[in-house]
């Protein structure tokens, strides 16, 4: 058993990296400013002077900074992204999060010093996927995918000596990560070859007499009422028209929280929990970042008698997409 | 970005009375938009980088204040913005409440969370929206430290600028 774990937010810009150090963050995951990580959003990420600057502030203060290249290279771009790693590594992050098996391959070969992890993007939901990238790439940490129970969670834990990361907060897609083509099949461009899900440049919004309408590459993905919350404008969350009803016909928009499963996480070996957001403003990083140290702080001073301050939920409550929030799929009972 | 003075913890939930949005909507709009080109135009170069904005060129952008009945039309040039006049469509309107852009400049509030709650409204070209809001996002400020306020820092930093000012941008 673990007797901590730390607490992995999400910085998509020099003042959301500051804020999560500031409020707490024992890590930060960044990217650089390119298709290289599953961010890859106009404008966001870090360009090399802010990226010095925001290691040297974590670095000062005792706090890790990771960097994302969870994308996947084509054979047409490969030295984008063995660049990537090369600079990743002479900046001297603590760890590069990893997503490509042949990414792996090159940074264990030309950075035998560098720690990799293997991201959320490389979908290994079991122990021989772990152990394997171990063996071969001796990466150091795993974050699993969204889909497991919490049972599974252990028996993944159990049988690798590979640290463990989880999801402990933000929002849900389809979770088939690495993998999903719905964005691809709409736009042109996936999170996992191009870097964003949903990027700026096809998606409109737009008030209309029936309510605002959100729109990908033209089509249309779900008209909100008036009042009614938004979602981000994925296929995964759109409202579609299925046999006469209109209705989530893949998923509704909700947002992952396990505030509660905190002490079950600490007894079975976690070792980290991960915030998403890279693509929230540094005022959701300081919110989210303050709720977790807060929590985490507690359920390590006493597991055994940890309770959800109401505050927390508010906190969290206010800033998550969707009508709800979840358990997702850690919460299955009959497994 | 930062406000140069200190806002309570949390901004409260507020909307202007809504008389305030008909009249405003009835007053010229030259004003407010003046102002805030102007404190735009200040920042840019300093606080606002120029290399990232370069997509905004030749664009045009509409501000909305719903519960003010304010609507500030301007543009971005190699120059910098400027107020626009003309009625031509925007390339990106950005609707919300005073209280929220007020929030939403103090970073009190992030941007996704008040679009989920429907209480900002990006229309037109989207990307140009990211692009402003990570821009902007980006920008790394100074913190606000009251011990820079006393009247020797101040006058020191006055000296300090004199000094140093001739040719200075």
């Amino acid at each position: 058993m673990a007797s901590s774990f730390e607490l992995v937010c999400p910085a998509g810009g020099l003042p959301a990296l500051k804020t999560a150090v500031d409020h707490g963050a024992d890590c930060v995951y960044t990217g650089f400013r390119d298709e290289t990580n599953a961010r890859n959003f106009t404008g966001l990420n870090f360009d090399d002077k802010s990226l010095k600057e925001g290691i040297a502030y974590a670095h000062q203060r005792g706090v890790k900074v990771l960097i994302a290249l969870n994308t996947f290279p084509q054979s047409g771009n490969w030295p984008q992204w063995t660049a990537a790693v090369d600079k990743a590594a002479a900046f001297g992050v603590d760890a590069i999060i990893l997503a490509d098996a042949g990414l792996m391959e090159y940074a264990h070969r030309t950075h035998p010093q560098l720690r990799l992890h293997l991201s959320v993007q490389g979908s290994a939901t079991n122990y021989e996927a772990i152990n394997f990238y171990r063996e071969r790439f001796n990466i150091q940490r795993a974050v699993l995918p969204r889909v497991l129970s919490m049972a599974q969670v252990e028996h993944v834990v159990k049988n690798t000596p590979v640290e463990i990361e989880v999801f402990g907060f933000g929002g849900l897609c389809v979770m088939v990560e690495g993998r999903c083509a719905l964005s691809g099949y709409a736009t042109g461009m996936s999170p996992n070859s191009y870097g964003a899900c949903s990027p700026g440049k096809v998606v409109r919004y737009e008030e209309t007499p029936t309510g605002m309408e959100t729109r990908l590459n033209g089509i249309l993905v779900d008209r909100f009422a008036k009042d009614e919350r938004a979602g981000y404008p994925t296929l995964c969350k759109g409202r579609f028209e299925v046999d006469d009803a209109t209705y989530y016909a893949i998923e509704e928009p909700a947002s992952l929280n396990t505030l509660e499963l905190l002490p079950d996480l600490l007894r079975i070996g976690i070792r980290a929990i991960k915030i998403e957001g890279r693509q929230r403003s540094p005022a959701y990083v300081g919110q989210v970042t303050k709720v977790w140290r807060a929590a985490m702080d507690a359920v390590k001073r006493d597991p055994d008698h940890f309770t959800i301050h109401p505050v927390w939920m508010t906190e969290l409550n206010k800033i998550s997409e969707g009508q709800s929030a979840t358990l997702g799929a850690y919460n299955r009972p009959w497994k | 970005m930062s406000l140069p003075f200190k806002l309570p913890q949390q901004l409260p939930d507020f909307t202007l009375p809504a008389p305030l949005a008909k009249l405003g909507d009835r007053l010229p709009q030259l004003p407010p938009t003046l102002a805030l080109v102007t404190g735009l135009n200040l920042g840019l170069g300093r606080l606002i980088p120029r290399e990232p904005l370069e997509p905004l060129i030749g664009k045009r952008f509409l501000i909305r204040v719903t519960d003010a009945g304010m609507s500030m039309r301007f543009a971005y040039g190699a120059r910098g913005f400027r107020p626009v006049f003309d009625s031509a469509p925007p390339d990106l309107t950005i609707s919300a409440r005073a209280r929220d852009f007020i929030a939403l400049l103090a970073r009190e509030e992030d941007p996704d969370t008040l679009f989920f709650n429907r209480r900002l409204l990006m229309q037109g070209d989207t990307d140009l929206g990211l692009l402003v809001k990570n821009t902007l996002d980006g920008v790394d400020l100074p913190r606000f430290d009251p011990s820079r306020l006393t009247l020797s820092e101040l006058l020191h930093r006055l000296r300090a600028r004199l000094a140093t000012s001739p040719g200075a941008v």
